[in-house]
């Protein structure tokens, strides 16, 4: 059995002392800055790239992974407690945790979200190990041509199941694919929009454009809105096990979360958000036992099934970043450059090149997530304790914290300066109403899909129809084509818009 | 002409400049044919596109009617400028002054941002954060950061 050795090889890594206090140290942070709203784990992930200079691969690879799941753990205290999201993903989760809470109920909700969250996490990281291994197979029989459509699929899925205007987030993913063109022309050595300035020639910094839209914009956005009260139901946190009926009824919604969300994490611009919103509709969709609470008055069933999706979308969305080296999210992207620093190609050769890394961050996961559930349920009080933290002094902790991170990255106060401007462009971003994730995702993939479509057209000798003519390439284009068509039929347009209006 | 949706409007007009600027400045570099492509055959077809995008969000502002004409609403200046003049006097501190000295000057700055500014925490903020930036980066991760001033070490 190959999956067993794989499996003892990786829990053989994971269970070292080094990576377990790395896999401690991510889940704590991400449940941290899951707990915190306004810090979301895209802006912690870019702040400690910096410091994973001085640490090995796998150790700095466990320790992010264990601040994006965690994130979804600490997320939704914050959302039960005080009906705030902590992350975006856990913002159905405030629809019914809150009125838990606001019932006395807080303890079974936590707890309801907290198990299942552990329970989705395990299967999560035991889909990962058995479809990481064949999905790497297939994609070694990739071209350039099937790359190149492979990142369109994936850069068109990221938005088609995003929320807001369809045609602006395409615009965005343009807009990063052109941030990511001012570098050196990889083929013929000319740089590229340089504008003569040294630094740019080496391209713009990720951490700098993450940081600055998704740090330091946010942070604008975040003040320039009138300060909001805060309700913290803190002192009804006391019967945290749920009853014998709690359990009756959540456990077929942590079910059907953990394989809605498994299924949506894999896919393009899937991860933790989507799972959490398809979960709870669909939640709302099956039909209860009678007498049940309605949802939006504090049905169990609305905690449970979203946050086992959320997490179970958040582990499995590492699939496709570890086999095939392409990111579905805003996060993955950001592993994608962390991997990178530390001088690794992702791709499908990762699993045979660094299988003690690819094998002892799934295992990691697996630790990780029974950490998080003993950090979230028996030490909740400390969680709640942050709650109470102002706002106004995290923000500046938040730039600090950035400030440094962007010195360090090339002991140079140029990035600084770009974070910044890249701070104002984030508020306008925010300002109009365009997401920057997607942005984002196209500035990490705009090279390589460069190079991927010179390459193909070289092979084919500029024939554009290559792209058609080879099945595979073909059948991903055509996946991309449809998604768009799908989504802007008239009916199920004003669905989409519909779902994230009620919703969001 | 009426505007319909302030923020498309808006934003297919930042589109339309970024991609024909990014167009424009594509045509510096040689192009290449389709089997050889050249350093500007990338950029160049995807600044076209993003501008051909930017001008449909445009022409939809102007003609689909939108829920309250969705404003853009009024631009928060202060923290606008105090965070990102927070973030540039930073960079332009910490080679000189040390991270002794930019990072109170940060906070400090970065604080003033807020609705509510009390000294007395500010201070505390500072003290707290310098220490534990110092303890966390140069003590713990043993990064390069200038920690005094330049006219002190020197």
């Amino acid at each position: 059995m190959d999956l067993i050795n794989n499996l003892v090889l990786g829990f053989g890594v994971a269970f070292t002392l080094q990576n377990m206090f790395y896999a401690f140290f991510g889940a704590l942070l991400g449940t941290l800055i899951g707990v915190l709203p306004g810090l979301g784990p895209v802006a912690t992930i870019a702040m400690l790239l910096p410091s994973i200079y001085a640490l090995d691969a796998t150790p700095a690879l466990i320790m992010l992974a264990g601040i994006y799941y965690g994130a979804q753990y600490g997320g939704s205290t914050t959302a039960i407690l005080i009906n705030v999201p902590g992350e975006s993903s856990s913002v159905v989760t405030a629809i019914d945790g809150y009125q838990m809470a606001r019932k006395g109920r807080a303890g079974a909700a936590l707890a309801a979200a907290g198990l299942g969250s552990f329970f989705a996490g395990c299967v999560g990281t035991i889909i990962i190990a058995a479809f990481a291994p064949p999905l790497t197979e297939l994609a070694f029989k990739f071209g350039p041509a099937e790359y190149f459509s492979l990142m369109v699929l994936g850069l068109i899925g990221a938005v088609v199941l995003a929320s807001g205007s369809l045609v602006k987030a395409i615009a965005m993913i343009l807009l990063g694919l052109l941030l990511g063109q001012i570098n050196t022309d990889v083929i013929s050595g000319v740089p590229r929009f340089s504008f003569d300035i040294p630094e740019l020639t080496d391209g713009i910094g990720f951490v700098a454009i993450a940081m600055g839209v998704f740090g330091f914009g946010e942070i604008i956005a975040n003040l320039s809105r009138p300060a909001e009260h805060r309700e913290v139901f803190t002192k009804d946190v006391k019967d945290i096990w749920p009853t014998r009926q709690d359990f009756k009824n959540a456990y077929p919604a942590v079910l059907r979360g953990t394989a809605l969300g498994s299924i949506l994490g894999v896919l393009p611009g899937g991860g933790a958000l989507l799972a959490s919103f398809a979960a709870y509709t669909v939640e709302k969709k099956t039909k209860g036992k009678p007498g049940d609470v309605p949802f939006g008055q504090g049905n169990i069933r609305g905690v449970a099934g979203p946050e086992a999706a959320n997490n179970a979308g958040a582990q499995t969305s590492f699939i496709p970043m570890l086999t095939l080296g392409i990111p579905p999210n805003a996060v993955m992207a950001l592993m994608v450059g962390a991997m990178t620093i530390k001088g690794i190609q992702p791709g499908p050769q990762v699993m045979t090149s660094n299988p003690e890394l690819f094998w002892g961050l799934i295992a990691s996961m697996w630790v990780g997530n029974a950490m998080l559930i003993i950090l979230n349920l028996p030490l909740i009080g400390i969680w709640i304790k942050l709650l109470t933290v102002p706002y106004r002094f995290l923000y500046p902790a938040i730039m600090s914290f950035c400030c440094i991170g962007l010195y360090t990255l090339n002991n140079n106060n140029f990035d600084v300066f770009m974070a910044a401007g890249f701070g104002v462009v984030g508020y306008a971003f925010f300002k109009l109403g365009c997401e920057p994730a997607p942005l984002l995702l196209g500035f990490i993939l705009g090279p390589m899909m460069e190079e991927n479509l010179r390459r193909a057209l070289l092979l084919s000798r500029g024939d554009w129809t290559a792209f058609l003519t080879r099945p595979l390439s073909a059948g991903l284009l055509i996946a991309a084509a449809l998604m768009i068509v799908v989504v802007s039929l008239p009916s199920i347009k004003s669905k989409r818009e519909e779902a994230f209006h009620e919703e969001a | 002409m009426k505007i319909k949706s302030q923020k498309d409007f808006w934003s297919g007009l930042m589109f339309i400049v970024a991609g024909l600027g990014f167009a424009a400045g594509a045509t510096n570099y040689s192009f290449g044919t389709s089997a050889r492509p050249g350093p500007g055959y990338f950029p160049f077809g995807l600044g076209i596109l993003l501008a051909i995008l930017g001008a449909m969000v445009l022409f939809k502002s102007l003609t689909i009617e939108s829920e309250g004409g969705d404003p853009v609403g009024a631009i928060g200046w202060k923290p606008l400028v105090l965070i990102v003049a927070g973030v540039v006097v930073f960079g332009l501190a910490l080679p000189r002054l040390g991270m002794i000295l930019s990072l109170p000057i940060l906070i400090m700055i970065a604080s003033l941002a807020g609705d509510e500014f009390r000294l007395k925490e500010v201070i505390v903020n500072i003290v707290v954060l310098t220490i534990g930036s110092w303890a966390i980066f140069i003590k713990g991760l043993n990064l390069v950061i200038p920690l005094w001033p330049a006219f002190m070490t020197a």
